[in-house]
């Protein structure tokens, strides 16, 4: 029988959420196609991450795990994946579009002489075909493609599946894995951020433009997002902040920064350029503060209050805080 | 060293997007057409290496319409050595074939380096780089923002989720690049008259099946429009309310 194949991502022994969401898609095809889900992790010491997959409903988890594993390496992970889907008669190939599943697909699916669709938000089994759903042009636009090789392989956007849970607890294969002159490696990861939450992953993004004026006040944007508690809201820039030094490129928003879609999206003193929208759109809640009625913003802003935003902002963070701290 | 860059022509990102009759394609009336601005730092970081080591050479090359001479021409004034058009009419959207043909092209030439920018912005695919170095047999790092070249082996710095990798890398390989790894130059005069007397080379090129075939591309569903909920200080209380209606506070 055919597989559905998972790679999930693991890091420091710990098991990446979107990977969980790439099972729920996978499943969502092996009930399409006929076929069972797999799922393979690479790494040293995976213990704990397989047994949290065992449960994620997969029917059977493959590890290739050991000290030559340790650290990311793209040619030596592609390899051992490559050969771990021809012996699982791997149908299809998910894993979620993130730093490594861009990484590493691209290079599986060279290896496995076959395309990818990469970034995909909806995927499907129609007439005996796999099929995909994926922005382009900054989700200007939504391309739908037909696999025409095999194995169907995607990269998944994270955030857009569910993540999935509640399955009997499968069987992990052990595979050691294999040593050997590795072209790329990582050799070292240096925490960024301090803890602060990713910009793609926070509920909540607050996002500052030009309209603040000078660098400092940025601080306006750090206490509203603060305001939320620990751990909720993350920060977000305009280019033309990033652009003038304000603000680390890590912090951009748009067509040429970052992707997000977080439930609630703060666009203060952003004019709403067709590139800053690109990377916003698709946030559930827009609120836009902006001192021109005629900013192009408020057309796609759910809610807008027009007027400065020296004096609506610290009001905003008061009253966010008061709601915050009451429950 | 001899590196080739990978560049590809791209709607300018102010572009909206009109869908063209055949359901499939945009439409290209009016867009314009510039080189894909990842694609510029990857250009910059070549011409440093070929700098720092004072040897070695540059070929840019795209799989793309003859009007990419354009595209190809400047990246000549800016300091490349040679340009190279793969020339189709086909809209480059799948990732495996052009991968396959860039490939096969490589493997004709002297190549111990191929730069590439992160995504192309019209595909938004961020694939082909790690997809040719998975054909070529080469090492490959993406999305890297800090390279440094010692000794033939490449230190790369690379944004992950939450994170910043170091990653080393030996030759040859393929490396794509994202902003904040240098500031592209731009041609002057003296570039664009020495372009002129570069090599460029045009040959026809063919894509192949598809990996992946278009079934339709389609406008996303237009945001409903919003709702100003007053002016000033004063509506922060409004606003609060409607978030509170909406259950995201
Ligand atoms: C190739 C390319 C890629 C790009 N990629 C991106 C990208 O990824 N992300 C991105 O954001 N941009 C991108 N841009 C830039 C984009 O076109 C805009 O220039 C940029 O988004 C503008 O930033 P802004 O809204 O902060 O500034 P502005 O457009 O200057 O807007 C400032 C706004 O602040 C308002 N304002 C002023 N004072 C106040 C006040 N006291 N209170 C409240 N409001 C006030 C003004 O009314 C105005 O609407 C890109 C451009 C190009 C050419
Ligand atoms: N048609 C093409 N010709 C040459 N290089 C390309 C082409 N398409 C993509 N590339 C290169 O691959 C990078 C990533 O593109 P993509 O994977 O399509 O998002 C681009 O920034 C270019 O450097």
């Amino acid at each position: 029988m055919s597989n559905i194949v998972v790679v999930a991502e693991v890091r420091g022994g710990a098991l990446k959420r979107p990977s969980l969401e790439a099972v729920t898609a996978a499943l969502q095809l092996a009930g399409q196609s006929g076929a069972k889900v797999a799922v393979i992790a690479c790494g040293a010491g995976l213990d704990a991450a397989c047994a949290e997959l065992g449960k994620s409903g997969a029917h059977k988890v493959v590890a290739i795990d050991g000290p030559a594993f340790a650290n990311y390496s793209g040619d030596a992970y592609a390899k051992a994946v490559v050969e771990q889907c021809k012996a699982l008669a791997a149908s299809a190939v998910l894993m979620a579009h993130t730093a490594m599943g861009k990484d590493l697909l691209p290079r599986v699916s060279a290896l496995l002489d076959t395309g990818i669709v990469t970034d995909v938000v909806a995927v499907g089994f129609e007439g005996g075909a796999f099929t995909a759903k994926k922005p382009v042009f900054a989700g200007k636009a939504t391309l739908a493609v037909r696999a025409a090789k095999a194995p169907f392989v995607a990269t998944l956007r994270p955030n857009n599946f569910a993540a999935a849970a509640g399955g009997a607890g499968a069987e992990t294969q052990k595979v050691a894995a294999p040593g050997g002159n590795l072209l790329s490696v990582v050799k070292e990861i240096v925490a960024s951020g301090g803890g602060k939450t990713p910009l793609q992953e926070a509920k909540v993004v607050v996002a500052g433009g030009r309209g603040l004026k000078e660098a400092q006040h940025f601080k306006m944007i750090e206490d509203l997002a603060a305001a939320f508690g620990p751990g909720v809201a993350a920060v977000g820039a305009s280019r033309a902040i990033v652009d003038a030094g304000w603000r680390p490129h890590s912090e951009q928003v748009g067509q040429t920064g970052k992707v997000v879609s977080p439930p609630l999206y703060f666009a203060i003193g952003i004019s709403g350029a067709i590139q800053h929208i690109a990377g916003m759109r698709t946030a559930r809640t827009i609120v836009a503060i902006n001192q021109d009625a005629d900013a192009p913003i408020f057309k796609i802003a759910d809610f807008g209050i027009v007027g400065d935003a020296f004096e609506v902002v610290p009001a905003l963070t008061t009253a966010i805080a008061a709601i915050v701290a009451g429950k | 060293m001899d590196i080739v860059v990978c560049i590809k022509r791209v709607p300018a990102t102010d572009t909206a997007i009109k869908i063209a009759a055949d359901g499939k394609s945009i439409d290209p009336t009016g867009v314009t057409f510039e080189l894909n601005a990842y694609d510029e730092f990857a250009l910059e970081q070549a011409l440093r290496i070929k700098e720092q080591l004072n040897a070695g050479s540059v070929t840019v090359v795209t799989i793309g319409p003859k009007e990419c001479k354009k595209q190809l021409d400047d990246a000549l004034a800016r300091g490349a050595d040679k340009a190279v058009l793969l020339s189709t009419t086909e809209w480059v959207y799948d990732g495996a074939s052009t991968a396959a043909a860039l490939a096969a092209w490589i493997k004709t030439v002297p190549c111990n380096l191929v730069l590439c920018g992160r995504q192309a912005v019209d595909s938004d695919n961020n694939q082909l780089p790690a997809n040719l170095a998975g054909r070529l047999g080469f090492a490959c790092v993406t999305e890297v923002s800090k390279l440094a070249l010692d000794n033939g082996v490449f230190t790369a710095e690379r944004d992950i989720e939450g994170a910043r990798e170091v990653v080393t890398c030996k030759t040859p390989a393929v490396v794509s690049c994202h902003k904040g790894l240098n500031e592209p130059r731009y041609a002057n005069l003296k570039g664009i008259m020495a372009a002129k007397k570069k090599p460029f080379v045009e040959q026809p090129v063919q894509l192949g099946s598809k990996a992946m075939e278009i079934v339709a591309l389609t406008l996303p569903p237009a945001r409903a429009a919003g709702k100003i909920v007053g002016t000033g200080v004063d509506a922060v209380p409004a606003l609060i309310a409607a978030l509170r209606e909406i259950k995201v506070l």
